[in-house]
């Protein structure tokens, strides 16, 4: 049994006048332990996509069975729950809470899970903090640190509360290749521990890092591959073949 | 989530806006600042007019002789009033516990070697400090004998003590008052200043006769007020009756006709009293409660702009986890922290103002002792209040916060 399996997932935006198909019906398993690209134009639906692996959002149509639980019909409680015990987040934009220390910001996740008690939390965040890197950085605030180092404690916070899956929208995208070369190394160490990753990028470099590139054209998978060479030759004739259209 | 993350979280945000977080609890503060100093004011003003009409006496009557009006003009007091009466009341009605002639003169006191003006020089009967429920601090309060002598017998208050005596036991010591020789034979217990500062120490009591043959050289056996005592709070309205009987059919004033005295009865004066302190309490503190939902309206207000600014953040932490209702409690309780936070300030502000306004009366009426009540009860009420306006106007902010959709919460910008 694959840690995720979807089946005919679609995301439709109801804009009154417009439908916005913004995902039409994608069909994969993910298992556990895999690294994963999600590559593609932009307005392909990849944040679509990620959000709704995330439980962030519900989709319209289709079946998302998440470690064997259907979580396409969950109310917003139990989808909290499931965020709360199996995902772990990294944002383009970092996302950290503002004038709060790296440690604070690490531990936030660990408020609204019962996994450690109150005593544990500061150990566990700092234990985070620490495996990224940043273990002379436990009182800056985001502000005193640099991109990559935002970054970092993003991660940390996203790796908190041991997640089956780390869920990344285009971490690289704010830094340079130096950095983001950095957090892929990183993302493929956690990986070779057993952590199942999935990244959206555009960056083919970062993708190639990846084991598997699902590619995503106007809300639809249209390569499914661990060849990149071919992911990234579908990505450039569809672009080719828009920029005809 | 805990509650007590919640309030750290809470108050770690709030610290982080000091100047917004204060301007926001202004109105809280102000509110039960305005509601703690009345309430206490109240009461101390009630406390105090209820010590005051405790020192006059214990369900103290009072009889005034009346006007006498001929042909409609006013021709001032008339003798009307004798010691007969008061002996009469005392023993013919029931309702009555004590009853006691006064006449009051002026004059000139020398003892020891100090010459002083007493506040009151009185003549009184044996049944005068049972009438005012005052004990002795030395020696024996006049007798009947001394009242049908017209001896040269007198008691002093606390303040005479002092002034005449000071150090020395007053007790047989001989005084001249009104250059006639007087000995003390008893000394009366403290009682205080009266509501309006009045040393009520500063007493000589002799009996009346005294006054009246010795001291004034007439031989009028009338006198200026008989001071009676109910037996208790209830039965002095019934005391009221019995003596306006009795003294009327001692005076043979026929049915219909004016009486030539009249009854103040003092034990309704003080129930008029309280319920106008208490009224006038409960009227300001409601004015001032209406400031405190003004700080209510305030607190939404700033919550609401609050829940907008920080969009992104309750996507976050929607996204990290938090389920709707984590995001309800910590608006919430922010809201409610904020609210007590203004609620204790505004205490701290509202007994601190009383104990000023206190201080300020006790200097412009030096002996008066107003005292300074601080109501636990109240404080403890007003604090609850502010909570209750805090989760009152705070929930809309939350529950509107809850409500967000994690994904546009996140994306908002
Ligand atoms: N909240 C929304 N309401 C309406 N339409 C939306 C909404 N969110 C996304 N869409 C539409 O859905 C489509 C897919 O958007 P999505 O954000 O998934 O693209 P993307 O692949 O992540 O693009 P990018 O690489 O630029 O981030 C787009 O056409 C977008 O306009
Ligand atoms: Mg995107």
């Amino acid at each position: 049994m694959a840690l995720i399996e979807l089946r005919d997932l679609a995301k439709t935006y109801d804009l009154g006048e417009v439908q916005v198909h913004a995902l039409r019906g994608v069909t994969l398993d993910i298992r556990e332990g895999e690294f994963v690209a999600l590559i593609g134009p932009s307005g392909s639906g990849k944040s679509t996509l990620m959000n709704l692996l995330g439980c962030l959002d519900r989709p319209t149509r289709g079946s998302y069975v998440l470690a064997g639980e259907e979580v396409a019909g969950l109310s917003r409680d139990q989808l909290a729950q499931v965020r709360s015990r199996r995902i772990g987040f990294v944002f383009q934009n970092f996302n950290l809470l503002a004038r709060t220390s790296a440690l604070e910001n690490v531990e936030t996740p660990l408020l609204y899970s019962k996994a450690f008690g109150r005593s544990d939390r500061r150990a566990r965040a700092a234990e985070l903090l620490d495996r990224v890197g940043l273990g002379d950085r436990h009182d800056h605030h985001p502000n005193q640190l640099s991109g990559g180092q935002q970054q970092r404690v993003a991660i940390a916070r996203a790796l908190v509360n041991k997640p089956a899956i780390l869920l990344c929208d285009e971490p690289t995208g704010n830094l340079d290749t130096r950095t983001s070369r950095e957090v892929m190394n990183f993302f493929r160490s956690l990986n070779a521990d057993g952590l199942t990753v999935i990244l959206v990028t555009h960056d083919l470099e970062v993708a190639r890092r990846a084991d598997r590139a699902l590619v995503l054209i106007d809300g639809g998978v249209v390569a499914d591959t661990t060849d990149f060479d071919q992911a990234a030759e579908m990505l450039h004739r569809r672009v080719l073949d828009g920029d005809d259209a | 989530m805990e509650i007590f993350d919640l309030l750290v979280i809470s108050l770690r945000q709030l610290a982080k806006n000091k100047l917004r977080s204060g301007l926001t609890v202004l109105g809280v503060v102000i509110g039960i600042a305005a509601v703690t100093t009345m309430v206490s004011i109240g009461q101390a003003t009630g406390d105090l007019v209820r010590t005051q009409f405790q020192s006059l006496g214990a369900n103290v009557l009072i009889v005034f002789p009346g006007r006498v009006q001929k042909a409609g003009v006013s021709e001032g007091k008339r003798a009307s009033l004798t010691a007969a009466d008061a002996a009469a009341v005392a023993s013919d009605c029931p309702s009555v516990r004590a009853a006691s002639p006064l006449v009051g003169t002026q004059g000139q006191v020398i003892g020891g070697n100090v010459n002083w003006k007493p506040n009151e020089l009185l003549g009184v009967g044996p049944d005068y400090l049972a009438v005012r429920n005052w004990p002795m601090a030395s020696g024996a309060f006049l007798s009947e004998r001394d009242v049908l002598g017209a001896t040269k017998n007198c008691v002093i208050g606390h303040t005479i003590a002092q002034k005449l005596f000071p150090g020395a036991d007053p007790m047989g010591q001989q005084i001249r008052i009104r250059n006639i020789p007087f000995t003390i034979t008893g000394v009366l217990a403290k009682k205080g200043a009266n509501m309006v500062g009045q040393d009520q120490d500063d007493i000589i009591l002799m009996p009346w006769t005294t006054v009246r043959k010795r001291l004034q050289g007439s031989n009028f056996a009338n006198v200026d007020v008989i001071l009676v005592s109910a037996r208790s709070e209830d039965s002095s309205a019934k005391a009221e009756q019995e003596m306006s009987l009795l003294l009327n059919e001692r005076h043979k004033i026929s049915p219909g006709e004016r009486s030539d005295f009249h009854v103040e009865n003092t034990a309704e004066i003080a129930k008029v009293l309280n319920v106008i302190t208490s009224t006038m309490t409960a009227m300001l503190s409601a004015i001032a409660a209406i400031s405190l939902v003004v700080g209510g309206v305030g607190i939404m207000n700033i919550m609401l702009v609050s829940v907008t600014e920080r969009t992104r953040e309750i996507g976050l932490r929607m996204a990290l986890g938090a389920r709707p209702r984590d995001i309800l409690w910590q608006f919430l309780v922010e809201a409610v922290v904020l609210s007590c936070v203004g609620g204790a300030i505004g205490i701290a502000m509202g007994i601190s103002a009383s104990y000023a306004i206190t201080a300020g009366l006790n200097a412009m009426l030096p002996d008066a002792h107003w005292p300074f009540v601080v109501s636990v009860p109240a404080a403890i009420i007003a604090l609850v209040f502010a909570g209750c306006v805090g989760v009152f106007f705070g929930f809309y902010p939350a529950r509107r916060a809850s409500r967000l959709d994690p994904i546009e919460a996140l994306r908002y910008d």
